[in-house]
């Protein structure tokens, strides 16, 4: 488990929303995806997400699967009205500079794990 | 069966992605605000998430409805066409017919229809080619 305090200080990230909540955001699991689908599919609440994808949708799909944030890597800026969409339902947004890879790689170095079946499953299927 | 105590309905319009996902939002809300527990609440919006950008992506537009009972919910997803040809194909996993600019959007996987099943705890679908698609999804407030 870390605060997405600490999420920020790993990846060396920027805070594009709710900067002052970081400290009370406890993060369980990481997904990196930028398929969507599957994040909906496999991912657990209070999972912090990892995306290459900019849009609207990411927003969406983080507030329906009650994430508790998102990290854009590569230093990939997303729109103004996706900004907008974040503070409107109080979700946390993070910018780093690196890559999927690296960013997922520091983050289970640091003891975060990653939302896999067999560490028990949303959907127990 | 009972009278539900809470019926909601949104109208959702082909191609309409900025508000993909206010349906599922808002009933996401209520269920929330009536005391649903939060795993529960997480599978609902979810399915009907999935239903959205469905109707969104491929039809020519339609309806989602919440039907809140106080031992469960129901979900509606009714559309206008064009339907779907191959029911037992589109609800496996990884089978997709949605064009390129909806993958680009980080959909069109396959995952949908798979996904909307395994959520919920009663998935009917009906639907045939040249005719509109319905998806009821039943979703128990309490565990089994």
């Amino acid at each position: 488990m870390l605060k997405l305090s600490e999420v920020r200080k790993i990846l060396g990230a920027r805070v594009l929303c709710c900067e002052e909540i970081l400290d009370d955001v406890e993060v369980k699991n990481a997904c990196g995806a930028d398929l969507l689908s599957d994040v909906l599919a496999f991912t657990k609440e209070h999972t912090l997400l990892l995306t290459g994808m900019t849009n609207l949708q990411v927003i969406r799909t983080v507030e329906i699967s009650d994430l508790t944030g998102v990290v854009f890597v590569r230093g990939k800026i997303p729109r103004e009205d996706v900004l907008r969409a974040a503070a409107e339902k109080n979700i946390p947004v993070l910018l780093t500079d690196h890559t999927m890879y690296e960013a997922c790689g520091r983050l289970y170095q640091n003891g975060l794990p990653g939302c896999s079946r067999s560490e028990g499953a949303l959907l127990n299927v | 069966m009972s009278e539900p105590f809470m019926d909601l309905s949104f109208e959702l319009l082909a191609g309409d992605f900025e508000r993909a996902g206010e349906a599922s939002s808002k009933i996401k809300k209520t269920l929330q605000q009536i005391g649903v527990s939060a795993d529960i609440v997480r599978r609902v919006a979810i399915g009907t998430y999935e239903g959205e950008m469905n109707v969104i992506i491929h039809s020519y537009g339609g309806t989602a409805k919440a039907h809140i009972y106080p031992e469960y919910t129901v979900i509606v997803l009714e559309d206008a066409g064009p339907g779907i040809a191959d029911i037992e194909l589109a609800v496996q996993e990884g089978y997709s017919t949605a064009p390129d600019y909806v993958r680009d959007l980080g959909f069109g996987a396959g995952m949908g229809l798979p996904n909307m099943k395994s959520c919920s705890d009663c998935f009917e679908i009906a639907s045939k080619s040249g005719a509109g698609t319905k998806i009821t999804m039943r979703f128990a407030h309490k565990k089994a």
